[in-house]
């Protein structure tokens, strides 16, 4: 049995990774009182462009900043309208990921049923040539490792950093934040464009690690999981990643149920994921008291400074 | 009117200089000039929609004005943001509170310092403030955990530790108990003897009075007057302030032998939220033609009252709640309004109308009986109608029934709202905060529509955070504090300390006092 | 002088319906800018893209055809959407209905009679009902987002149908294809216009129509359900149950879902596969949001939707551009009109020296 855990837990960090980038950048925009549901929108964007890029010029890396540039582009227009003028985040959300996953459509169509070869080793440059932790740079993408970075970066700017306690009193009560001096605009603005950064990456990860290809359905609904899973963290961090990988986890179940011979219908274990998000969002909302803790206070609400 | 002599070499450390700003629908200041002095305890008086929010947020930067100059200690300056305020030494004590209720007392404060530093610091220099001023607080609690009053302490203390040469406190007094306005005002002096100019904010002429050295008056956005309000009396600001005598509202103060009608008993009811409020034990009796008030520092268990009497909290045991001998605790609004309970809501804008329709429709929001709807639909006819009768009797300015709510002045509304209710014909009404905010000429028509239903029979519950328009229309008072309520006095027996004392949750030392004093003031 | 934008005294209603219209020009812009980089004449394409599919009256049935399923759909939701209830699932309801109704069409249709289609068009609306009501029952008794439960189950509802098209109701006949076999002619809506393809199913989209502006416009209900979604705290105050609220809007999008789902395969399709909807679910919610949330304004913003369905199609052929264009269209409008919107709420301002505190703002 232990022989077997390794690629079990291999396989949950690797369908994890995309929950763990976009989870964490809706948490920081979330925090900041602005929920943006166009996340799955966003990494459709970023898939395709980091495909594309990574594909014409060979370099992975450069995809990944595209994709992230992207992300932020498009999470700029959300922020005009849903930060500046003060459109329903919803509404705006949602018409992002509409023009996300059609922009998406458009552009990869010359990319369907093309594949991106490449080495993983090659991807880690010369970290993999190290003796002994060598071969874990080579087995676990350094966009893992990153996003372990990323998560410690989060958590500590929220739990310790004068910064981060800034944009949670941004989240928590922009009029008194504005009353106080504190750019609530602006702060919310950052937020929304870091989070869209991040979906970006998430979507890159999808399209040029997760799968190496492009196609039409690649994200099936890891925007809206990831928009799940800052519920589910309860807006913290380290549960963020747990419940990530508890996803990616889910995601993996049909290589796990085949492995043990379980012979239920793949449908079935495909749905897994987008059951257990009900699930999870049903047992941690069903705590009014711990949600109204937990949530920012003006989350999804519109901040006029003039007013 | 003598203006009060200004020492002219003396530079002013605040000067306004024809201050306009204009809202697409009203102009909320015109040409308006105003001075302070370093350490002058500076008043800004004006009834409600005069402008003196307006004022302040130019002042602390949050409204930009469409014309005028601003001087801070001689120099023109332009203040463009909170921030910019707060580095030129403006600190300001907001009437809601800019506090963040899931933070520490120390990190809230850490927030606004200008330099970062450890939480530790900031805590020892809030104990250092806290003592030099009197302020007791504790860095460590959260702000969801505390009074209102100790909530205004911490925003006063953050603004000392900021250093301000002018503090702004805007209607600092109406989330205070009376006792501890006298503590705030020896805090306030002490202040401005070390220098600090003082604005201070308010229409409560009495404690303008007691507290500032000279005032400046505001009516309609425009400078009425500047005066000395320790020389000046009462009648005459208030004459600058609404331009005419204060006219008394009539009623005939017989007691009536009325039936109980509406009837509370031992009503508990746990927080649905948790930076909510606890009821415990509630019971209380109103007869027909009694009009009972509940006073009380707001944050105490009013809005939990007031949605368990309207019937947006349900309970499981009708006997709870009786309105005419009837249990009715478990029915909702609609059937609660249908045996003759009535409701008016503290908050015009986001429960009582809703601003975006137009009149008549927010008439339909509590009038939908058998009149406005037949068969599911709409009557739109009859619905306009009422809409029309509320407008015409209240005395509604400013729209018809086609103009959205939102497009009316606060009075007004509340006009209306008070007449969509009253004229339903209910056996009871209760009332929470129902001239808050509003100009005196509407709080005056208010506050007889109520004394005019109460002759005819009704019961009412007035739920205010204002003492004296209790002790306008009230025959009874009782006292609500952290849930509980205290036992009722009647008029007569008013005492503005003992209500004072109950208030602050000491119902025992506030009987003894009510007992021992017998004063029947007002 | 600089433009900035000022805030209404109150929202103009002239732009409710102004804004639409602006968006669908400026998609127009987007759209020739996007011909004229893929090396076409811009104006020359766009007329192609927009007239071409209304050439003949099958063309014309064609439009109609699709734009049923879209109508009927967008009411159900803006019934939702007016009270604040975010529906976002129309699209597994349809399949829902697709499912429902094709189980009974499967199994009744090659025996039964005249009540197989009645009888499918019921199934169907259950189906879609059952799946609008899982979200309905998470929010009001667990207070779980509607938005993001009804969205999960889109996916749901498409791999339940992959599974059966590609598992037991695989047609025998069928060559091993992802397909059902053909339903029968019982099964099937009648054809209403001789030559073209629209049939009955487009009478149940006008219906429905009329159905939605009588409780929209007319009805005590709606007049709850828009104050609901207006303000909370008004519709606790006067009584009208929010519970309620997110039922009638979550089943009211179900239904017509689900009946859209029956009318699919009923209708143009005759037949069961995997991708029964083009995205309908989503597409309507863009075509209630074109509509104003108003029934009347669905009518029109549905033929248009239509429209740019059969667009894609002609992009395809006529000129050279994936059909997947559609997708990108829909999502270019979507945004122009909650852009257009703004100008609901502000207006548009030209003043002097940039803002300048001194200087009195000067009208345009």
């Amino acid at each position: 049995m232990g022989f077997d855990l390794l690629p079990i837990l291999l396989s949950t960090l690797i369908a994890g990774t995309p929950l763990v980038y976009a989870g964490l950048g809706e948490l920081i925009t979330e925090r900041a009182g602005v929920l943006n549901m166009g996340v799955e929108g966003t990494m459709v964007t970023g898939a395709v462009v980091a495909f594309a890029v990574a594909l014409t010029t060979g370099n992975l890396w450069l995809g990944v900043l595209a994709a992230m540039a992207a992300g932020a582009l498009l999470s700029l227009l959300f922020a005009v309208l849903a930060i500046s003028f003060r459109a329903n985040q919803l509404a705006v959300g949602l018409a992002m990921t509409i023009f996300g996953t059609g922009l998406g459509s458009y552009l990869g169509r010359p990319y369907v049923g093309m594949a991106l070869v490449q080495d993983a080793t090659q991807a880690g440059g010369g970290l993999a040539q190290l003796p002994v932790i060598g071969p874990l740079f080579s087995a676990v993408h350094p966009l893992i490792w990153l996003s372990w970075i990323l998560f410690a970066a989060v958590w500590y700017f929220l739990a310790r950093s004068r910064a981060g306690l800034a944009l949670r009193a941004v989240g928590e009560a922009p009029t008194s934040a504005h009353a106080i001096g504190y750019p609530v605009v602006r702060i919310r603005y950052w937020a929304t464009l870091f989070g869209g950064a991040m979906s970006g990456i998430a979507g890159a990860y999808m399209s040029t690690v997760y799968a190496s290809l492009w196609t039409e359905g690649l994200i099936a609904g890891r925007g809206w999981i990831a928009v799940a899973l800052v519920v589910f963290a309860t807006w913290r961090p380290e549960r963020c990643i747990a419940g990530a990988y508890l996803f990616g986890g889910a995601t993996m179940a049909q290589l796990f149920a085949q492995s043990a011979g379980i012979g239920l219908p793949s449908e079935l274990m495909s749905a897994l994921p987008y059951l257990a998000t009900i699930v999870v969002l049903v047992l941690i909302s069903r705590d009014a008291s711990l949600m109204r803790l937990s949530v920012p206070a003006s989350l999804g609400k519109p901040f006029n400074p003039q007013g | 009117m003598p203006l009060p002599e200004t020492d002219p070499g003396r530079q002013f450390r605040l000067e306004l200089r024809g201050i306009s700003k204009s809202y697409p629908a009203v102009r909320a200041n015109d040409r308006i000039d105003l001075t302070v002095a370093p350490g002058e305890i500076h008043a800004v008086v004006g009834e409600n929609g005069a402008g003196k929010s307006t004022l302040m947020k130019i002042i602390y930067g949050m409204v930009r004005p469409d014309a005028g100059d601003v001087l801070w200690n001689g120099r023109e300056t332009q203040i463009s943001s909170p921030a910019e305020a707060q580095r030129l030494g403006i600190g300001m004590v907001f009437q809601h509170f800019a506090l963040f209720d899931t933070l520490t007392v120390a990190e809230n404060i850490a927030l606004a310092l200008p330099e970062k530093l450890p939480l530790k610091a900031v805590a020892a220099r809030i104990v250092e403030v806290a003592s030099r001023y009197g302020l007791p607080v504790d860095p460590g609690r959260h702000i969801y955990t505390m009074s209102v009053g100790e909530r205004q302490r911490v925003e006063i203390i953050r603004s000392l530790l900021q250093k301000p040469g002018l503090l702004i406190m805007d209607e600092p007094t109406s989330v205070l108990t009376p006792q501890a306005v006298d503590t705030l005002f020896v805090t306030l002096r002490e202040l401005a003897a070390d220098g600090c100019s003082i604005l201070y904010i308010s229409h409560k002429l009495d404690e303008i009075r007691a507290l500032c050295e000279r005032a400046t008056i505001l009516r309609g956005g425009k400078v009425t007057g500047v005066c000395d309000p320790r020389r000046e009396s009462s009648n005459a600001m208030a004459r600058m302030m609404i331009g005419a005598d204060i006219q008394a509202i009539s009623s005939a103060r017989t007691v009536s032998a009325g039936s109980e009608r509406l009837a509370i008993h031992n009503l508990s009811l746990p927080a649905s939220d948790p930076f909510g409020t606890t009821l415990s034990d509630i019971s209380l009796s109103i007869r027909g033609g009694e009009v009972l008030g509940i006073a009380g520092v707001s944050g105490n268990g009013q809005q939990e009252l007031l949605a368990a009497l309207s019937g947006e909290t349900m309970f499981a045991d009708p006997q709870v709640i009786t309105i005419d001998g009837k249990p009715a605790a478990n029915l909702d609004p609609r059937q609660r309004r249908a045996i003759g309970l009535s409701s008016v809501p503290e908050d015009r804008l986001g429960r009582g109308a809703i601003p975006s329709l137009p009149l008549s429709e927010n008439a339909l929001l509590t009038n939908g009986g058998p009149d406005s709807v037949r068969g599911g639909f709409i009557r739109l006819d009859k619905v306009k109608a009422f809409a029309e009768r509320c407008i015409a009797e209240f005395g509604v300015r400013g729209g018809t029934a086609d103009s959205p709510a939102g497009s009316l002045s606060g009075g007004n509304l509340q006009k209306f709202i008070v007449g969509r209710e009253i004229l339903q014909a209910p056996g009871v009404l209760v009332v929470a905060q129902p001239t808050w905010g509003v100009d005196i000429g509407a709080a005056i028509a208010i506050r007889q529509a109520i004394l005019d239903l109460r002759a005819k029979g009704a019961a009412v519950l007035v739920i205010s955070e204002e003492l004296d328009e209790l002790f306008e229309i009230a025959d009874r008072i009782a006292v609500i504090a952290s849930g509980r309520l205290s036992p009722s006095v009647p008029r007569g027996r008013f005492d503005r300390d003992a209500i004072g004392l109950a208030m602050s949750g000491q119902f025992a030392a506030a009987s003894n006092r009510s007992e021992a004093s017998r004063v029947h003031s007002v | 002088m600089s433009i900035r934008f000022e805030l209404r005294a109150q929202p103009s209603r002239t732009m409710v319906w102004l804004s639409p219209i602006i968006a669908i020009t400026l998609t127009c812009c987007v759209a020739m800018v996007i011909f004229a980089l893929a090396g076409l004449e811009p104006v020359s394409a766009l007329a192609t893209f927009i007239f071409s599919p209304l050439a003949d009256l099958y063309s014309v049935g064609e439009l109609l055809i699709k734009a049923a399923p879209l109508v009927l759909i967008a009411v159900g939701l803006a019934v939702g959407f007016r009270a604040g209830v975010w529906n976002v699932g129309g699209e597994g309801q349809l399949i829902l209905g697709v499912i429902f109704g094709g189980f009974i069409a499967l199994t009744f249709g090659p025996t039964g009679g005249v009540w197989v289609l009645p009888v499918m068009v019921v199934g169907g609306a259950i189906g879609g009902a059952i799946w609008a009501g899982i979200p309905a029952f998470l929010r009001t008794h667990f207070n779980a987002s509607e938005i993001l439960t009804s969205l999960m189950l889109n996916y749901v509802a498409q791999l339940w149908l992959s599974y059966l098209i590609f598992g037991p109701w695989r047609d025998p006949a069928g060559f091993n294809f992802p397909q059902s076999a053909p339903l029968a002619p019982s099964a099937l809506f009648p054809t209403l216009i001789d030559g073209t393809r629209a049939n009955a199913s487009i009478l149940i989209a006008l219906v429905a129509v009329g159905l939605g502006w009588a409780l929209m416009s007319k009805s005590f209900v709606g007049f709850q359900l828009k104050v609901t979604g207006l303000s909370e705290g008004a519709a606790k105050y006067a009584g009208f149950s929010a519970k309620r609220a997110v039922w009638i809007g979550m089943l009211a999008g179900g239904v017509a879902a689900g009946i859209a789902g029956v009318g699919e395969i009923a209708g143009p399709l005759g037949q069961i596969f995997p991708t029964a909807s083009p995205g309908y679910g989503y597409a309507a919610i863009i075509v209630a949001f074109l509509g104003r949330l108003n029934p009347i304004g669905i009518l029109f913003s549905g033929l248009l939707m239509s429209l740019l369905y059969l667009s894609g199609d002609v992009a395809q052929m006529s000129l050279g551009l994936p059909s997947s264009i559609t997708g990108l269209f829909q999502g270019t409008l979507l945004f122009f009109l909650l852009t257009a919107d703004v100008l609901i709420h502000y207006r548009l301002r030209a003043t002097s020296a940039a803002g300048a505190p001194k200087g009195a703002a000067n009208g345009l």
